[in-house]
């Protein structure tokens, strides 16, 4: 319990740290997750080609979920 | 079933008539598919679950087919609503009956971690961080206004869900992540300002190998 309460400290503290004033929010990261996950799919980059979408993914867990859900699901459907 | 570019699955769907029927069951199959893959480690979440966030997310998609901005396949942003659906109505479900208040209450007055505990490598280290944890703990009080503060509780140290500490704020997640990214940066501008080297406390805060 207080292992996770210090790594949520510490990783608040990394988030502050990096806080960059460009930064996107979910409603702009989701708009654009969808490309970022066929470029994922594709063996792109999607990282550098997207690099704020790339970067609220790092800050949001609710988008960070969602993003790995929708990428599972279509990984699933391609090789299916 | 068929395959559609992106135009053809437009234009069938926003004409009445078989074709539109067609398109809407191989879409729904394509959907509740996905979403089974997405949700395998997830044993809560049957197939019943999955049917009902498939159709939620249907209505939604038939509703914003103008917002399509083409950037991906159609097969791929439709998906994307269905996996907003489905975590948005999940999340809403784990966190229902969930007191924000409540849950904050054991991080009232102060932000102040059991960092000690930490098995760090050195104690060089264990001081930075002990020193800027105590900065960021006086600051958050100092800077923040208290709605921020409240938001930063209930995401970053209780862990509940952007989405669910919005609804109990009276806001949306997008909204609340605009107002904790303000608030970080506000906190940034603070630590510069009273001569802190974010790159030397970055350094002692970077991620442990694992």
């Amino acid at each position: 319990m207080k292992t996770i309460e210090s790594d949520r400290m510490k990783r608040l503290v990394r988030n502050i740290l990096t806080t960059r004033p460009d930064e996107i929010g979910c409603e702009e990261c989701l708009a654009q997750m969808d490309r970022f996950v066929e470029m994922e799919l594709e063996g792109k980059d999607p990282a550098k080609a997207m690099p704020l979408v790339q970067d609220h993914l790092n800050r949001c867990r609710d988008c960070h979920e969602e993003f790995r859900a929708l990428l599972t699901a279509l990984r699933g459907l391609n090789d299916a | 079933m068929t395959q559609r570019t992106n135009e053809e699955w437009l234009s069938v769907l926003t004409r009445p008539g078989p074709g539109r029927d067609d398109a809407l069951r191989d879409l729904r199959a394509r959907l509740v598919r996905g979403l089974g893959y997405a949700m395998v480690d997830r044993p809560d979440v049957t197939a019943a679950h999955i049917e009902g966030f498939v159709q939620e997310a249907l209505v939604k998609i038939l509703d914003n087919l103008e917002s399509f901005r083409g950037d991906s396949r159609f097969t791929t942003w439709a998906q994307k609503i269905a996996v907003h659906q489905a975590f948005d109505e999940l999340r809403r479900k784990r966190w229902e009956n969930v007191s924000l208040d409540e849950l904050i209450e054991q991080y009232e007055g102060d932000f102040t971690p059991s960092v000690l505990d930490d098995p760090d490598p050195s104690p060089e280290q264990r001081v930075t961080q002990r020193t800027m944890l105590e900065t960021v703990r006086r600051l958050i009080n100092e800077e923040l206004t208290e709605r921020q503060r409240r938001a930063m509780r209930g995401v970053v140290l209780a862990g509940m869900s952007t989405a669910e500490v919005a609804r109990r704020m009276d806001t949306n997640r997008n909204a609340l992540y605009k107002l904790m990214h303000d608030a970080r940066q506000r906190l940034k501008q603070r630590m510069e300002a009273e001569g802190i080297s974010l790159e030397e406390a970055l350094a002692a805060f970077e991620e442990e190998r694992r």
